[in-house]
Formats: C-alpha cells, structure tokens, sequence
C-alpha cells in the first residue's frame, strides 16, 4: 500500500474544480470568437460572447478566492523558489522526463509534505498563477469595457494591444493546460493524480 | 509674361468679387437664420420685435461654410421670392430639389453614383412607406453636408456623422413625428440585446447594420426593414467582415502581407475579434500547439511500450 499525503485541502480543491471548468469554457468560447467564420460554428458567436464574459467574471472571482487562501495558509510554501541552484535542479528534472522516467529511475525531486512540486512544476506553475492569470485578467477585464482602454499606444491601437495580449497570454496557458494534463497522468497510476485531486490525498509513488 | 500676370489678377479679382457678393447675399439670409433670436422692424407697431428662429429653419453658419455646398447662394436652390421680408406664406409650398436634380447626370459626380443612391433610396423602407414625403433632406442635411467617409476623417469621426442623421428622427420625436404618429422607439431597448452596445453604437454606422451593401454605392441606401436587419454578428466578425465592403471600403489600402493582420484597415481605428487576426502569429501558435501535441504522444507512446517491456 502506497504512502498518502493529503495535499490538496477543500478550497484548493474547490477553487481547482471551479478554475478547469470555466477555463475549458473560455477556451472553447476564446476560440470560437477568435477565429469566427459563417461557415464554420463553433459556438455561436452571442453565445460565445457572453459565456466568455461570464466564464472570465467567474474566474476572476476564484482567483482572488485562490489569493485569499494562498496568503492564509500554509499553500505559499509550495510556491516560494529557490533560485540558487534552480536551473541545474530543472535540467534534472527536464532530464528525468525525457529519459529517466524510461529507465524506470526514481524521480529526482519526489512530493512531500513540503514540496508537492519539482523544480520544474514550481516554475510553471508560478508563471502561470503570477505572470499569466494576472496578465489574462487585466486584459479581460479591459476588454470587458474597451471604452476605457487608451486609443492610441505609441501608434499602435489600445485596444488591439489589449487583445493581443489577452490572446497570447490565453494561448500559453493553454499550452500549460495541455501539459498539466498530461503531466498528471504520471502519478503512482494513471488516473491516480486525478483521484487526488478529487479526494485531497496524493498517492507517493 | 506681363500680359499673363494681369489676366491672372482679373481672375482672382472677379472670383474674389463673386464670392465676396455670394458671402454679403447669404449673409442677408443668415442674419435672422444663422441665429436661435432674430429681430426685425415692426412696421405696425412702430418696434423691434425679437423672436426665437423655429430650430427646424435655423441653419448653422459655421457648418454652412465649410459643407461642400458652401459656395452656393441662398436662392441658387431657394426661390429669389425669399428675399423679401416677411416671407410669403405661399412660398412655404416651395418645391424642393432633391440630390439628383443638380447631380443627376453629370459627369464631375459620377463616381458618387447619384443615380443608383436614388434607385437604392426608391428601394429603401423609408420611401416605400412614406412615399414622395420622404426626401433626401430628411437625414441630409443641404445647408451642411460634408464629405465624411471620402475625407480623411477618422472613422470614429463619420460613424459619429452617420448616426447623427439617424438619430436626429429615431432619437427625436419632433422630427420623427413629420412623418409618423407613433413616438420613436427607445434604441437603446430595441438593440439591448447588442453586447458592448456603447461601443457598437460608436464604432459602426447604423447603415451597416440596417442596408444591404451595394458595391457600386460607398454608402448604401436601401435602408431595409427592421427585420431584415444584420443579426448575424459573424458577418462582421470573421475575415470576411461584411464592414470591409461598407465602413471601411474607402480604407482598405493596406493588404495582410504588407501588415501581417487580416483585416488591417480595420486595425487603424480599433480592434474587431473576428475580423482581425495576425498572420504570423496564428501560424506560430499552430506549429508551437503541433510540436506539443507531437512531443506529448510520443512521450506517451514511449511509457507504454517501453515501460511495459520491463
């Protein structure tokens, strides 16, 4: 029987259910406005609109639940970097995925109580929740009244900038999901990540 | 060459006459009209009455003189019998002219198409439901017409134009009850179901919306019922945005390989999701997506087939 730490509390939990969901939305609606054409519907484009306002409001919202709790709690431990030696630990890790996870190797920086992340998690990870969630939810937030946004940008739309923005930012945390996903198959068993997210227990491998 | 330089003068000297006496006739006219009071000399009472100019009379100089009619005289397109004060009241029966008598035919105006704006119009529902008491001055303005989308006006600028000559009826039910009896509806309820209405109503003319484009018309004229309206909000937000034909046929210089975006006219005065997308980083993003997807099967197909050997 395998070790289990119970690493993800109730709000975390809650706040995790709640942010997939409305982020599958935003993608699927982002996309849709993004590249809206007659022809081809993915979702109809006032639908689209409005279920990506809605969706954005929400996770608005949770992310500052999530703020509230991560300054509270004990959660910020996970997330403080060690940067003195922190390129070398992630080449170790990188290495580890690309070749050692293949030889069976043990993992070089293996969860615990105080560090659920590796080196490599804790840098995504911290981009994302600290770089690319606040620059997505400025720029949302603007888009959701572009009348305030400046005109003009040492000549180049405000408002295009906006999006832009917006849009690349929604991009890489797209991409981020997609490895998330799959990063998450590689627990103890292939689904057992995603049992721990449900229950709170991670199952140590 | 002396003889060059004298025949020059003469000209700007008579040109500079016929504007001066063109500018002293309509400023007879503009005394009384260019003014919210007017006063005259009562010849009965003895007095000087003042009055208030009836808004639908007043006419603002300012814009009068820079409109493309700006060098015309008053009575050029106003009986001369107006002239005389107090007007005749027979004089309010007045035929007026519309566009296409003075453009109608004419070479220097061609490419306005003066001629297929009037069979648009004839078309439109404006005219079918009220016949010959709907005319081109009824969202035209002679006394100050300018030529917005032509110029080099922003385009915030003529959707601001534009949407003044509609509102000036739908917003307003003096002149909106010239020739309905009904009040105008409340736009603001009627288009609630526009999501980011405001900026709508500043960033696109109500005639993109409410006209079926015309090719052969900058502005299209066939004004269509209100169930025949654009709903479709894909039809301006996609590349192949219907506002490229209308709004911003006049501006379309910029091609997406000079620019990388789709659409790039439309990026000059703002942003329209849908309608612009940038070439290279939609290839970007494509290929990076590619990679990763590639990467991640092959790393998946790997631990099964390796691992399970094991």
């Amino acid at each position: 029987m395998s070790e289990k730490l119970f690493l993800y509390p109730t709000w975390l939990r809650v706040w995790h259910a709640i942010n997939a969901v409305f982020f599958l939305v935003l993608l699927l609606t982002g996309i849709s406005m993004q590249y809206s054409n007659p022809n081809w519907v993915l979702v109809p484009f006032d639908i689209a609109v409005a279920s990506h306002n809605i969706s954005g409001v929400v996770i608005l919202i949770a992310y500052f639940f999530y703020l509230f709790f991560f300054i509270t709690t004990g959660n910020k431990r996970h997330y403080k970097i060690e940067f003195k030696g922190l390129m070398g630990r992630v080449i170790t890790q990188v290495r580890y995925y690309v070749f050692g996870v293949f030889k069976k190797e043990e993992a070089p920086f293996p969860t615990s109580w105080n560090m659920k992340f590796n080196p490599l998690q804790q840098l995504t990870y911290v981009l994302v929740m600290f770089v690319l969630y606040p620059i997505l939810i400025a720029t949302g937030v603007a888009l959701l009244f572009p009348e305030l946004i400046i005109d003009n940008f040492f000549g180049i739309g405000g408002t295009l900038l906006t999006a832009l923005l917006h849009a690349s930012a929604g991009f890489l945390t797209s991409m981020f999901l997609i490895i998330h996903l799959y990063f998450a198959t590689m627990g103890a068993t292939f689904f057992a990540n995603f049992k721990s997210i449900i229950n709170g227990y991670h199952e140590v491998h | 060459m002396k003889q060059r330089y004298k025949f020059t003068w003469l000209l700007i000297m008579l040109l500079g006459l016929f504007v001066h006496s063109q500018a002293q006739q309509n400023q007879q006219c503009l005394k009384c009209h260019g003014q919210v009071f007017y006063q005259y000399d009562n010849e009965w009472t003895g007095q000087v009455d003042k009055r208030p100019m009836n808004p639908f009379y007043h006419i603002d100089s300012v814009k009068m003189h820079t409109s493309v009619h700006k060098e015309f005289s008053c009575t050029d397109c106003h009986s001369p019998d107006y002239e005389t004060f107090p007007h005749s009241g027979e004089l309010r029966m007045e035929e007026k002219y519309a566009c296409i008598d003075c453009h109608g035919g004419d070479e220097n105006f061609a490419k306005y198409n003066f001629e297929g704006i009037e069979e648009a119009f004839m078309e439109s529902v404006h005219f079918k439901a009220n016949d010959e008491k709907f005319n081109c001055w009824m969202c035209h303005d002679p006394h100050g017409y300018q030529l917005a989308l032509r110029s080099q006006e922003s385009i915030k600028d003529v959707v601001s134009l534009s949407n003044q000559m509609c509102l000036d009826c739908h917003d307003n039910k003096f002149k909106y009850g010239l020739i309905s009896d009904e009040m105008p509806k409340d736009l603001m309820e009627t288009h609630a179901w526009l999501p980011n209405q405001a900026n709508h109503f500043t960033k696109v003319r109500c005639v993109d919306c409410h006209t079926q484009v015309q090719s052969d018309i900058l502005v299209s004229h066939k004004i269509l019922a209100k169930e025949e309206a654009l709903r479709n909000c894909v039809q301006c937000h996609s590349t192949n945005s219907v506002l490229m034909e209308s709004l911003y046929s006049h501006k379309v210089r910029e091609s997406r390989e000079e620019s990388g975006f789709i659409n790039a006219a439309i990026l000059n005065e703002g942003y329209m999701i849908g309608a612009n997308r940038n070439v290279v980083l939609n290839y970007v993003s494509v290929i990076l997506f590619g990679l990763l997807i590639i990467g991640l099967l092959i790393h998946l197909i790997l631990r099964f087939t390796i691992l399970k050997k094991k």
